[in-house]
């Protein structure tokens, strides 16, 4: 029969062909991998069991084979009688023996020089006098060193680079890191929690301080390479910049001040508090007598007078009274109150009897115009029940009034009405019964308005500016930047060159009207917004409250040397009113001659610091 | 208007920078080779004071590198022979490549090298510049000295700087110049002071390294490259200076009493040289005889007021420090097996003591641990069972102690066995206000020659201790007496002035007289005054300031918390030892 070879025996159904050209096919094998498993559980041959590849067949492999496979196995030789380690003979060996082992000729060439070689050792003496090859030199294994400084030049490349800036160097260690600190300086388990859940750049020590009781004890440190490596990284990874560190003593940095004693008189302490129940909201006005006015949320204004302490009038009116000024002409007794939509001209009939008569016959000398003219406003003789409590006027307004203030000759007045973005401001002439609104255009939200008290200037707070007009002139004449963002209150200094501002961020600028526009000194001194400013009529002093509760007395000395900037000196904070509401100090006010102090707060009371 | 516009960013700032990739892209070199030209010429960037400006309005993040720096980069010798390596490793590859093994012989014996030399010499114009930057490079030769000789890095490498720190060492030891040591949890510093200039290292506690992931030792290894020549230099500069042989040669005297017996040697003389200098205890050959009037005594000037003064303190200062360097002169040490020897024999050897160890320790003992002139026997185990009569057994501790307090500490806390007191750090000096730990007090007692009840006995002790609360105790009365007396001093005063008043006014009843302290009203004041002109301060300054105090404050709250630690810490003691004291007398 004629079979294939190996290779190509796979494929076939058969394994090869009889000698009549048929095939012979190999053996059945229809068993899936059940039966297979089933032989390998059951036949105790399976092991020694192998396919022959060619005919198809198990062959169980005999004995001898089995050995055959296991010394393959093991690497030895197949053969078992053959040994590797037989006793070699030398056939050329050391042993000089009677007849040489080959009887060959030697060479003519082992007698006479190589022409070769001596044309390779030509060419390469040629190459060496040429100075083509030269010999090797010595390696350099270990580095020598030599006295590298024996001319030490301090002005080399590096001592000329300005810009050098030398790598700061490791902080010596404390005691926190002996291996035997301190026992204060180790941790107790909360500190030591607390390291754990700190992050890693944020530790103050990058260790956790530990005892131990001998030197034997203590291992080797982990981080060690680590923090080699991070100084290796800083070193020329980290940008450096050259960082001036101030080193100065804290207390030549407080600014050198006269001493608050060398200013006086200012108000230091609380002299009288007047607790006045529930009134949120309280408005002070100091008349030239020593008299004062309170209007209040309760809706009554309330006239004081100082010297005494007692009450002289009151005012029922029946509305919450927003703003309340008195006439600063002193041949006239006039107050104005700011009454919702309206501002009443009231006449509160102290003082001199002539000066009440005079009063009234001043408002009353009004005669009615021959043309109406048309009004912003209406003005509104009072009725008889309403001249009886004093009110002689209404000036009824179309929108809520917050602020009334007067000109300094005592005849204009000002009142700023909550109208955002319509008829802010109105200008009235309380003798000719006149108003008018001197603004073509809205300047932004209007906080409040001053008469300038010397000049004929008028001055109008928006939110963030201060604009200046002149009123003979009708034209803006300057525009102060605040630099704030909320102006709650102004005033104005009775020189008239300087104007101050409080902001509700709790900012006060002071403005120098001859300087700039921007301001002069911005004073963060409260902590909270202010609410009211005010300059003192006699004394170079003004004051700010604001809502943490506390007043703020400060000297202003404005000099009349134009060179001379303002003196602005902090003398006291005047602590007493309690927070309520978040609302603290609502409005100050000096006393006209006395270097006096009003101030009304949010929790109702009125004090006095003298 | 005449002229050219005027371009952004081409003027000012934006021309003395550039950024890491442009300086890179100027050399003409890959990143590795341009991170080992900036560390091996010590180029590190800069941080611009206008970032936005120098960044040509952008805000994205970038390393700037002085522009004159760079262009001093582009001069530099070595850039060309980073290029010829390049071109040396691609040879190689290729010789590989095709399996030329002459070739690639050929290129290995003449593989491009470079020398640090004159780097060494730009970056440290001085000796005393070297001197000044040699923290670095110590630390980290001594811990390169300690890596194993596998893997890591080459084997040179870590040869030789095992060899430049032992030849350091040698120096130090020579010049006596150690000031300080201090045994920390991540490593012993060290603190010597070479020429004026204090250097201080660290080195790790000589253990295997567990070697981490996440470094690259590359970078390392181009700094110790950089350390190791600067190291040499200024070994070889500081061995001239005192008239020793460089290389370090062991003196002749010492060397015949190190050899040892016929027939013993364990290594080639010139394989275990190298040891014998790390043994550190023979002293070095020098080139010019020593002799004795060598030392330049100080000329001595008429001088009047306060330099006199300054003189004498100058010249106190000095006998202190002659003193110090003369601490264990005369003392035999004898170090046990489980002691750190290294670290042991260095320090002892930098204050004149001698010392030894055991002879199958390590090459260089020299005297065994019987003989009987030894002083102090250091070991670091509870108890030893046979103890030689006429020598101290002390805790190592007590040598480093020793050293830092600069006087030979009592001996009673070191022993074998005993709790010891705690090993502060040298380094710290404390200002005032700082905290300070009682044992720094006692110690600074101790400096001044104050010497509270030294040499006392353990059973004394308590006994003290509780004479001492006695007179705490006695101590507090006094004060108590002393206030109250004070009290009564000033109700007589009122009741003087009451009568005085009442005499005056007989219808007003005796109302309460208000106390004026003076002296707190005073204080009110001036705070008060302090207050209003702080609020005057600019922002600016306003800020420094309460930057300032903040710190301050910090550094108050620290103090006290570590004082009332340290309080509740001895009260726990205290406790304790009474209630043992109870447990023993029941």
């Amino acid at each position: 029969s004629q079979e294939f070879p190996d290779p190509f025996a796979v494929d076939f159904p058969h394994v090869g062909y009889d000698l009549d050209g048929r095939r012979i096919y190999k053996p059945l094998r229809s068993r899936d991998e059940l039966d297979l498993f089933l032989e390998k559980m059951e036949n105790p041959e399976y092991w020694r069991t192998v396919q022959d590849r060619q005919t198809g067949a198990d062959v169980r492999l005999s004995e001898e084979q089995l050995e055959l496979v296991q010394r393959l196995q093991r690497g030895q030789f197949g053969d078992v009688n053959f040994d590797p380690y037989e006793p070699s003979v030398d056939f050329f060996s050391h042993e000089v023996r009677i007849h040489p082992v080959t009887n060959r000729p030697a060479d003519k060439r082992s007698f006479i020089p190589s022409l070769v070689e001596k044309e390779k050792v030509s060419k390469l003496v040629h190459a060496i006098k040429m100075g083509w090859i030269q010999p090797r030199k010595p390696k350099e294994n270990v580095p020598t060193f030599y006295d590298l400084w024996a001319q030490e030049d301090p002005n080399s490349i590096l001592g000329r680079h300005k810009m050098h800036v030398p790598a700061p160097k490791i902080p010596l260690p404390g005691h926190e890191e002996s291996y035997n600190p301190p026992p204060e300086f180790l941790l107790s388990p909360e500190e030591k929690l607390a390291w754990e859940q700190q992050d890693p750049s944020e530790r103050r020590l990058g260790f956790i301080p530990q005892k131990f009781r001998s030197l034997r004890a203590v291992p080797a440190y982990s981080r060690f390479i680590h923090e080699r490596f991070e100084r290796c990284l800083d070193l020329y990874l980290c940008p450096r910049q050259r960082k001036m560190r101030v080193n100065v003593d804290p207390e030549d940095l407080i600014p050198k001040l006269p001493r608050p004693r060398d200013l006086q008189p200012f108000p230091t302490t609380q002299a009288l508090v007047r607790i006045s129940g529930n009134i949120h909201l309280e408005l002070m006005e100091f008349w030239d007598f020593g008299k004062q006015g309170r209007g209040s949320d309760d809706g009554s204004v309330r006239l004081w007078e100082v010297s005494s302490g007692r009450c002289l009038r009151s005012l029922t009116l029946g509305a919450v009274v927003r703003s309340v000024a008195w006439n600063p002409n002193p041949s006239i007794c006039l107050l104005a109150v700011a009454l919702e939509e309206q501002v009443l001209l009231v006449n509160p009939g102290l003082g001199d009897r002539l000066l009440v008569a005079a009063t009234d016959q001043l408002l009353d000398s009004w005669e009615a115009p021959e043309e109406e003219r048309v009004q912003p406003v209406r003005w509104i003789p009072a009725s008889p029940e309403e001249r009886a409590k004093g009110i002689r006027l209404l000036v009824q307004h179309d929108k809520p009034v917050t602020q009334v203030t007067w000109h300094a000759k005592g005849d204009y007045w000002a009142s700023v009405v909550r109208n955002p973005g319509g008829r802010q401001v109105l200008i009235h002439q309380s003798s000719r019964r006149w108003s008018q609104d001197p603004f073509r255009k809205s300047p932004g939200m209007i906080q409040c308005v001053q008469f300038h008290p010397l000049r004929p200037y008028f001055l109008v707070a928006s939110q963030r500016s201060v604009r200046i007009y002149n009123l003979l002139r009708q034209e803006l004449t300057k525009k102060l930047q605040s630099n704030c963002q909320w102006i709650s209150s102004m005033a104005v200094h009775p020189g008239g060159d300087n104007v101050i501002c409080g902001s509700y961020d709790s900012k006060l600028a002071w403005f120098d009207l001859d300087l700039s526009t921007r301001p002069y000194r911005l004073l963060r001194h409260h902590r909270r917004a202010l609410r009211s400013v005010a300059f003192h009529r006699r004394y170079p002093l003004f004051a700010s409250g604001s809502d943490d509760g506390t007043v703020i007395v400060c000297h202003g000395m404005v000099y009349s040397d134009l060179l001379q900037n303002p003196l602005l000196v902090p003398l006291k904070v005047l602590k007493g009113h309690a927070p309520a509401l978040d609302l603290g100090v609502l409005d100050v006010a000096f006393h006209p001659h006395q270097p006096w102090l009003f101030s009304s707060g949010a929790d109702g009371t009125v004090r006095l610091y003298t | 208007m005449g002229g050219l516009e005027k371009k952004k960013y081409e003027r000012g700032a934006a021309t003395n920078y550039i950024t890491r990739n442009r300086a890179r892209k100027k050399l003409q070199l890959s990143l590795p080779d341009f991170r080992r030209l900036c560390i091996l010429k010590g180029i590190y960037p800069h941080e611009p004071k206008h970032k936005k400006k120098v960044n040509k309005g952008s805000t994205a993040p970038r390393t700037f590198y002085l522009l004159k720096d760079i262009k001093f980069l582009l001069h530099e010798p070595i850039v060309n022979k980073f290029r010829e390596y390049k071109v040396f490793v691609r040879k190689l590859r290729k010789a590989y490549g095709k399996s030329e093994w002459g070739t690639v012989e050929r290129l290995k014996d003449n593989k491009p090298t470079y020398k640090l030399d004159h780097i060494v010499k730009e970056r440290y114009p001085t000796f005393i510049d070297a001197l000044r930057d040699l923290d670095d490079a110590l630390s980290m030769c001594f811990l390169f000295s300690t890596f194993p000789r596998t893997g890591k890095c080459h084997v040179q490498t870590i040869q030789l700087c095992r060899r430049l720190a032992v030849e350091f060492q040698n120096y130090v030891i020579a010049s006596r110049s150690l000031r300080k040591v201090f045994l920390s949890i991540k490593g012993i510093y060290y603190q010597a002071e070479v020429l004026g200039q204090p250097i201080t290292w660290i080195t790790p506690y000589a253990f295997a390294h567990d070697h981490p992931t996440d470094v690259d030792y590359r970078v390392m290894a181009t700094f110790t490259e950089f350390y190791t020549t600067l190291l040499g230099f200024v070994n070889f500069r500081l061995y001239q200076s005192l008239n020793l042989v460089y290389p370090p040669k062991i003196d002749s005297q010492a060397e015949d009493e190190l050899k040892p017996a016929e027939g013993k040697e364990y290594a080639m003389d010139s394989e275990s040289y190298l040891e014998k200098l790390s043994g550190l205890s023979a002293s070095l050959a020098r080139a010019v005889a020593p002799t004795h009037e060598d030392e330049v005594e100080m000329d001595e000037f008429p001088v009047e007021g306060e330099t006199a003064e300054l003189m004498d303190a100058k010249k106190k200062e000095q006998e202190a420090l002659e003193k110090h360097k003369k601490l264990f002169e005369g003392l035999r040490f004898f170090l046990n097996r489980e002691v750190p020897r290294e670290p042991l024999a260095f320090v002892i050897r930098c204050f004149g003591g001698q010392v030894s160890w055991d002879k199958s320790l390590c090459i260089g003992a020299t005297y065994e641990a019987t003989d009987p002139s030894i002083t102090h026997h250091i070991i670091d185990r509870p108890h030893l069972d046979k103890q030689v009569v006429g020598r101290y057994y002390l805790q190592p501790q007590w040598v480093f102690d020793s050293v830092n307090a600069k006087l030979c500490l009592p001996v009673a806390d070191y022993f074998p066995g005993v709790l010891l007191p705690p090993h502060l750090s040298p380094f710290v000096t404390e200002k005032e206000g700082d905290y300070v730990p009682p044992e720094k007090l006692k110690l600074l007692a101790l400096q001044r020659g104050e010497n509270p009840g030294a040499g006392y006995e353990e059973s004394e002790e308590e006994e003290e201790e509780e004479e001492e609360e006695e007179e705490e105790g006695d101590n507090d009365k006094e004060e108590e007496e002393d206030e109250s007396e004070k009290e009564e001093e000033m109700k007589l005063q009122k009741m003087e002035e009451q009568k005085t008043q009442s005499t005056q006014s007989n219808k007003v009843t005796a109302g309460k007289v208000r106390v004026e302290d003076k002296q707190r009203l005073e204080q009110e004041q001036q705070s008060e005054e302090k207050r209003l002109a702080i609020m005057m301060m600019k922002k600016r300054e306003k800020y420094l300031y309460k930057k300032i105090m903040f710190g301050k404050k910090r550094k108050i709250r620290e103090a006290n918390k570590l004082a009332e630690k340290r309080k509740a810490h001895d009260a726990a003691l205290k406790e304790q030892k009474k209630k043992k004291k109870k447990a023993r007398q029941a």
